[in-house]
């Protein structure tokens, strides 16, 4: 008697962000083709990846979880993740995970934040709703909510800045420090960032007005405000604990102020 | 005959929670369902007195009637109805009993 095989999992990309090299696997040579795309400036070779993920991918596209929206859990040490075009388990110890996912690179990418959101909640370090760059050899990060002027900020970045991300910063400890990692999560740029780090010099918070202007902001303020921007995904309160910690440490370190920017190139004149 | 005595309030912190004293304001966030609150210089005082067995009504009175010469009744008024918001959110626990320091605390959603 005949019986079917899956093909073998013979397609592998190492995707590294934030320093942490990810294998996805998947049997689907398209799929692969669509990874190695989109995160072009991230594919490593030949590296040992801190975890592995293997891919089925669905076809035709149709809903693959009846969660509409986002849940994260963990269940008896496995990380659970469901959302409408995508269900994933990973297991943080054994550095394994499984994703069932549609071809959408949207699954996938939500996917490795999540990931990268909880590795880095047990690292001291979080993943930022904000734009970043590097300019002279140190990092800054613009954060706010839609609107705020993160793409706008990211756009009129001149030359000699290096983009990180106009959408999603990666922020991880560096020693007695912070440092900020290019990601390819790209915002309304549709442009990912350069796969480049530096440590953080500091984090603006914007907003936009008729002035340039630089103005602190009280810590109580300014760590409501981190809050608010720190992806946040899961549903444990250990892991509620550590952001909370994280962010009380960063601002301990790192400084924080406002912003407030005309849109036009020569706020830039102040970040450097 | 003779009244019946108030029932005394014990309050207790909430091992369900992330605290951390910031320019000079107490920040809480709780582990349960993420809600961020600020402390007041008053309200930091009696989060920072709740030991599960001083009666509430004598941390608003040695700590703030004494230390902020607020009037009693405004005071404990004002103390129970933080204590009732905060203990909505689980952050604070409420008993009519002193509450042992190992008192299981509400658990995470799954």
């Amino acid at each position: 008697m005949m019986q079917s095989e899956q093909p073998a999992l013979s397609h592998e990309v190492a995707v590294e962000i934030g320093g942490l090299p990810i294998v996805l696997r998947t049997h689907d040579s398209d799929f692969q083709a669509l990874v190695e795309r989109r995160y072009a400036g991230f594919v490593r070779r030949q590296v040992q990846p801190s975890f592995a993920f293997d891919i089925d991918v669905v076809h035709p596209e149709g809903p693959v979880s009846e969660e509409e929206e986002l849940r994260v859990w963990k269940d008896d040490g496995t990380w659970r993740l469901e959302r409408g075009d995508f269900r994933a388990e990973w297991d943080p110890l054994a550095g394994q995970g499984k994703i069932l996912q549609a071809v959408s690179p949207y699954a996938i990418d939500s996917v490795l934040r999540i990931v990268h959101t909880l590795i880095q909640a047990k690292e001291g370090g979080f993943l930022l709703h904000g734009a970043s760059a590097i300019r002279n050899r140190r990092a800054f990060l613009f954060s706010g909510v839609s609107g705020a002027g993160k793409t706008t900020i990211s756009s009129l970045a001149p030359k000699d800045a290096v983009l990180l991300t106009d959408e999603i910063s990666y922020v991880r400890r560096d020693g007695e420090g912070y440092r900020a990692c290019g990601t390819p999560f790209a915002g309304e740029l549709a442009r990912p960032g350069e796969n480049a780090s530096a440590p953080i010099e500091c984090l603006y918070f914007l907003a936009k007005g008729p002035e340039n202007r630089i103005a602190p902001i009280e810590p109580p303020e300014a760590l409501r405000m981190l809050l608010r921007n720190i992806l946040f995904f899961a549903e444990d309160a250990e892991l509620v604990k550590m952001v909370f910690r994280s962010a009380c440490e960063f601002l301990g370190r790192v400084p924080a102020y406002r912003l407030t920017f005309y849109p036009d190139a020569r706020v830039w004149d102040l970040i450097q | 005959m003779s009244a019946e005595p108030m029932a005394e309030t014990y309050i207790a912190r909430s091992t369900a929670i992330a605290a951390r004293m910031l320019g000079g304001e107490m920040m809480i966030m709780s582990a349960v369902d993420s809600t961020f609150f600020t402390l007041n210089e008053v309200a930091t005082v009696i989060w920072q007195a709740a030991d599960g067995h001083t009666p509430l009504s004598q941390i608003v009175e040695r700590r703030v009637c004494e230390e902020f010469e607020i009037a009693p009744d405004m005071a404990q008024r004002d103390a129970a109805d933080f204590v009732n918001q905060l203990s909505q959110h689980g952050i604070l626990l409420v008993s009519d009993q002193p509450i042992p320091e190992s008192k299981p605390v509400a658990a995470g959603k799954p």
